[in-house]
């Protein structure tokens, strides 16, 4: 799960996140995956475990990717990528797959940042001026879930940290984060801040502390995932 | 009243500068044969209200690159870059919202519902111009009913009445702009007679539906 980047080993943040996270969940939770690297988070759910994956166009009951040539496009998830539905999925109109994304009826939400902050603050659907592509179910998915999980690598693409004391862009939502998982760290969001809980295998608190533009505060014993 | 009409006598029905509702979540519940005729017969000007702009090589896509579209009203436009280009030229005016509040705006229209209470948006751009109203310690936004001339639905069954079935996730908005707009127009894949279809398996009443396209019969 190694690989070289930036002339330091890292762990594959596409690997390393979607499982750790994965690993939040319990037996009968209803999640609802981002898109992108959160989508990935299925891959790594437990079988012993039934998790209920919620899709905001109008279902529950999401199941892997179909083989190809199998696709059915009225069977897609939010990115409208083709899925596939397990034994006892439902279908429903979207006012009804926001009742659930609003109504407190979802366990945990997975989303990812551009930024996000000591204060649970998410910024994920815009940058002025540059990139527009709109909220979709976000704001929404923030402000509604039991927990929202953020999922996202460390550092931006040019090595700038993503995790920061304030947002500077367009918030999503605010005060709503509870957790952020990196390819580095576990971070858990309370009223008194962050709280580093564990740090990847191979990571020293050190760097972390180096690669994070926030107030980090150290748990007594910080595991290792 | 006989509800089935052809492609070609949409003429009757829409014209250049309506707001017009059109259902599905990108393109999955798009009506894009009736998309196709708006293209193909010169409408523009369109208030355009639909959860996202689509793909730019398909119909719904096409109304944003061929200009055809004054203002859209959607939750998301990045699966069609032209939408920002327009927006950010000036040539077309995009308001984003929040996917819930979108459904629930349009719901409440087809509900008599005069606005509802959302805490999403709160602390965000989406407030801008709108009422606070603290309930019980916390805080939402009004939000508003939002309506349409017209709207363009997609259906999998429809029966000479107009009641309708959607197949799996292709559901999504099209059964509350059903009951939003002034006129509803429904591209159906399977159109069957009168009574032949479950009474209780019918998502959106033939109530709620003006005309239905017979796609078959071009």
């Amino acid at each position: 799960m190694l690989m070289e980047k930036w002339g330091e080993k890292m762990p594959n943040p596409r690997e390393k996140i979607p499982a750790r996270i994965a690993e939040e969940f319990k037996d009968g939770d209803v999640v609802n995956l981002g898109i992108g690297m959160p989508t990935m988070v299925a891959n790594h759910i437990s079988d012993h475990i039934n998790v209920i994956l919620q899709s905001e166009n109008g279902f529950v009951g999401l199941g892997p990717t179909p083989p190809k040539g199998e696709e059915d496009m009225d069977i897609t998830n939010a990115g409208e990528q083709p899925v596939t539905f397990k034994a006892g999925a439902a279908f429903f109109d979207s006012a009804t797959s926001f009742s659930i994304i609003r109504g407190g009826h979802l366990d945990f939400t997975v989303l990812g940042a551009l930024e996000v902050d000591q204060q649970g603050n998410l910024a994920n659907w815009m940058i002025p001026g540059k990139f527009v592509p709109g909220m979709g179910g976000a704001m929404d998915l923030t402000v509604g879930a039991k927990k929202v999980i953020v999922a996202t690598s460390h550092l931006t693409k040019k090595g700038q940290p993503k995790i920061l004391k304030k947002c500077s862009l367009p918030l999503t939502a605010v005060s709503e984060v509870d957790l952020i998982v990196t390819e580095l760290a576990v971070i858990e969001v309370h009223e008194d801040g962050l709280w580093l809980t564990e740090r990847a295998d191979g990571v020293e608190i050190e760097e972390i502390i180096r690669k994070t533009d926030a107030d980090l505060k150290i748990k007594e014993a910080v595991k290792v995932f | 009243m006989d509800k089935i009409i052809k492609l070609n006598d949409l003429d009757q029905f829409i014209e250049s500068g309506m707001t017009i509702m059109i259902g599905g979540f990108i393109e999955s519940g798009c009506p894009k044969n009736i998309i196709q005729y708006l293209l193909d017969n010169e409408i523009n000007n369109i208030n355009l209200i639909a959860n996202t702009t689509g793909f730019m090589s398909r119909p719904l896509g096409q109304l944003i690159v061929q200009r055809r579209v004054k203002k859209v009203t959607a939750s998301h436009i990045g699966t069609n870059s032209k939408t920002a280009e327009l927006m950010n030229s000036g040539e077309m005016e995009v308001e984003l919202i929040p996917q819930g509040t979108l459904a629930e705006k349009i719901r409440s229209q087809g509900a008599g519902i005069g606005g509802f209470l959302t805490p999403t948006g709160v602390g965000t751009k989406v407030e801008a111009g709108k009422d606070k109203i603290e309930i019980e310690g916390r805080e939402y936004l009004l939000e508003l009913p939002l309506k349409a001339d017209l709207a363009l639905l997609k259906a999998w069954k429809a029966d000479e009445d107009g009641n309708l079935i959607y197949r799996y996730s292709s559901r999504n908005f099209n059964p509350l702009m059903a009951m939003a707009a002034d006129l509803v127009i429904v591209e159906a894949e399977n159109i069957s007679e009168k009574g032949s279809l479950d009474a209780n398996h019918i998502m959106t009443p033939g109530i709620f539906v003006d005309y239905i396209v017979d796609i078959d019969e071009i």
